[in-house]
């Protein structure tokens, strides 16, 4: 009966009723998609974090780290590489030897990671040759060439076919100083990625830093994203001597901004939750003020306050659960659609996002968890609003209230 | 004879409003007995107290000083919820408007009450329909409030004052909204229940042909008894205590 009485009571005033509604729907959507444009913000970054730059695990010589020095190269890096790429679990794997120094053109010079790679097997890891928007990728076979990004090009004003010359420390310590040829511009959507890489051949670099068939720095795929805990633990256990790095302690602030997702999001929604449910409960209250004459014939004919309680909390409770799936489902079906062709701000943001290593182009994205997660949240929102009105209808005197002109 | 039952009986009761120079006496010493079976009208000048004394006796309001007690209860030490379920089960209300939900129709309305008291389904509905005949409204029983004339609501209320099975029924100026010609009708259904049923009332009234139908009148004059008689009293009723 409480029910009953509480759904008529909805539809008294439709239009009131209808803006309460409206305004869920609205909030639960919106909010609904926020949280799945950040979501898919994130899942595309780290996608692209761990295809393009950092993968999904990296091996180095434990003081290389630190020192970035030549001499710390991976002991039998060959063998390693190979017992790596071998493995079932492995999408693709790849070593590099690396330097850090000072690359000059003709006409200026900036610091600059030197990378020497193996062209087949870093293309398979990381795509970088994908990237090449002008002039052509490394081979294996040709000698001291090098593909350098957009920015760092400009920077350096050099175009293909201009010279280089890269000056970085040794293994023993001593300077050495190559000459390579720009056979290549890449250009990523990571400007600080491309400001600072410089691509060569591996062999070239190494005979360069005097480490001649080893490599500092090993970085593989998995084909399972989710088994990467288990699997670097094993590896880890059989080559105690190697340090051993996962993508969260690579990029330790994309780790941070993963884990502290839900955090964001927590806050995020309820702070859409909040100003929603400061609607609701101005309406009601409205709606039980103007109701006040009813509500104390109805406690002088003997409604006892837990009862007058429920029929306002069960009414303010409906609009707000009648709203809410529909919500919830506008907002899952705008985030299938935007999830399929993807949402464009680059008009707006290419520069801003490119800075940060963002893609314009956004693939909205929800696990089905977060939609509960929501769910509860919008229940909870629905039941802390509901509250006060209600206990503002038992607060009233039935004389007074009926007594009122 | 049960008839002459006291249903409300109060003593040395007392409502001021408000202190010390502007306080108002709305009710001052009042000592009033009801008996079961009594159709009282209460009348005075506007001000002189009756819809606070119709409060009080109802328990909507709490006295300054002195009791009520209603079939041996005193009202007075029940506590907030308990005083609310005790009107439930003992008082049934007519007030002067807004006396229905207007959500509900005459019959849900008058269910209503039954539903608060946790009546079954099969009484209940037995009793709606018995109730709705008696105050001559069979055909409205699916009609909202807003569908209804103003006479019709106050016999719905009326129904459903009587559905909860209460020791009286209260009505403070239930023809007040009414036309003359509406109002002596809703006095006839009022009346024949009393003379059939035995219903006890208790209304307020200003209307000097609602007052002719009263079988005994307490007149009020500055919240006191300035009168209290008696007028024709069928002979099966009781014959009131009068001072
Ligand atoms: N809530 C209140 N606060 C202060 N004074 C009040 C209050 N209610 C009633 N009074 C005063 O108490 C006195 C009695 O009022 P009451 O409403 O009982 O009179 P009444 O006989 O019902 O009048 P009417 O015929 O106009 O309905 C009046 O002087 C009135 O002004
Ligand atoms: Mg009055």
């Amino acid at each position: 009966m409480l029910l009953q009485i509480a759904w008529k009571n909805i539809w008294r005033n439709k239009v009131r009723s209808l803006v309460v509604l409206g305004s869920v729907v609205l909030g639960v959507w919106v909010g609904a998609f926020m949280v799945a444009y950040i979501y898919g913000l994130m899942n595309q970054r780290l996608k692209d974090a761990t295809e393009y730059e950092v993968s999904h695990f990296q091996l180095h010589h434990p003081n290389f780290d630190r020192d970035k020095e030549a001499k710390y190269f991976l002991d039998n890096s060959t063998d390693l590489l190979g017992e790596i790429q071998k493995d079932k679990a492995i999408r693709a794997a790849t070593a590099r030897v690396i330097a850090y120094g000072v690359v000059a053109s003709a006409k200026s010079s900036t610091g600059g990671k030197f990378i020497g790679v193996l062209p087949e097997s870093e293309n398979a890891v990381t795509g970088i040759g994908d990237f090449v928007i002008e002039g052509n990728y490394l081979k294996s076979n040709a000698k001291n060439k090098a593909i350098i990004g957009e920015k760092l090009a400009d920077k350096l004003k050099v175009k293909v076919r201009s010279k280089v010359v890269l000056t970085f420390p040794a293994a023993d310590g001593s300077i050495a100083a190559g000459a390579f040829r720009i056979i290549g511009i890449y250009k990523t959507y990571n400007k600080g990625f491309e400001e600072s890489n410089i691509y060569v051949n591996a062999p070239d670099l190494a005979k360069l830093t005097e480490t001649p068939n080893q490599f500092h720095e090993i970085a593989a795929l998995l084909h399972q994203p989710d088994s990467l805990e288990a699997y670097t633990a094993t590896l880890q256990a059989k080559h105690p001597e190697v340090f051993l790095e996962t993508w969260k302690e690579l990029s330790p602030e994309l780790g941070l901004m993963i884990d502290s997702f839900d955090q964001y999001l927590y806050i995020f929604l309820i702070i859409i939750l909040l100003a929603l449910s400061f609607g609701i409960i101005n309406t009601m209250l409205m709606a039980v003020l103007e109701r006040g004459r009813e509500i104390g014939m109805l406690m002088a004919i003997g409604m006892n306050k837990g009862r007058l309680f429920g029929m306002i909390f069960i009414e303010t409770l409906m609009l707000v659960l009648i709203a809410a799936p529909f919500g919830l489902a506008f907002a899952y079906f705008t985030v299938s659609y935007f999830g399929e062709v993807g949402l464009d701000f680059s008009e707006v943001y290419d520069e801003g996002y490119a800075a940060l290593g963002f893609k314009s182009l956004i693939y909205p994205a929800m696990e089905n968890a977060y939609y509960f997660k929501i769910i509860v949240m919008v229940v909870i929102t629905a039941v802390l609003s509901s509250l006060y009105p209600a206990w503002t209808a038992i607060r009233l005197n039935p004389v007074e209230a009926m007594s009122k002109l | 004879m049960e008839n002459s039952k006291i249903v409300i009986k109060t003593e040395n009761l007392t409502k001021i409003y408000g202190e010390g120079e502007v306080a108002v006496r709305a009710i001052n010493n009042v000592d009033l007995t009801i008996k079961a079976g009594e159709f009282t009208a209460l009348v005075g000048p506007s001000g002189s107290g009756k819809t606070t004394l119709l409060n009080m006796i109802g328990g909507l309001d709490a006295p300054t000083s002195g009791k009520v007690w209603i079939d041996k209860v005193d009202i007075s030490t029940l506590s907030n919820n308990r005083l609310i379920d005790f009107r439930l089960h003992n008082i049934g209300f007519v007030f002067q408007a807004y006396n229905l939900i207007p959500v509900l129709t005459a019959k849900e309305n008058i269910e209503f009450i039954m539903l608060l008291q946790k009546r079954p389904k099969a009484e209940r509905q037995q009793r709606v329909l018995a109730l709705l005949k008696e105050v001559g409204l069979s055909d409205k029983k699916d009609s909202r409030p807003d569908a209804l004339s103003g006479g019709q609501q106050q016999r719905v209320a009326v129904a459903r004052a009587l559905a909860s099975k209460p020791k009286f029924i209260l009505a403070d100026e239930p023809t007040a909204n009414l036309d003359s010609k509406t109002a002596g009708k809703l006095l006839d259904t009022m009346a024949a229940l009393n003379h059939e049923e035995g219903i006890t009332f208790i209304f307020s009234t200003h209307d000097q042909r609602v007052i002719e139908r009263a079988h005994r009148v307490i007149t009020l004059v500055d919240g006191a008894i300035a009168k209290d008689e008696l007028i024709e009293y069928p002979s099966d009723h009781a014959q009131p205590e009068t001072a």
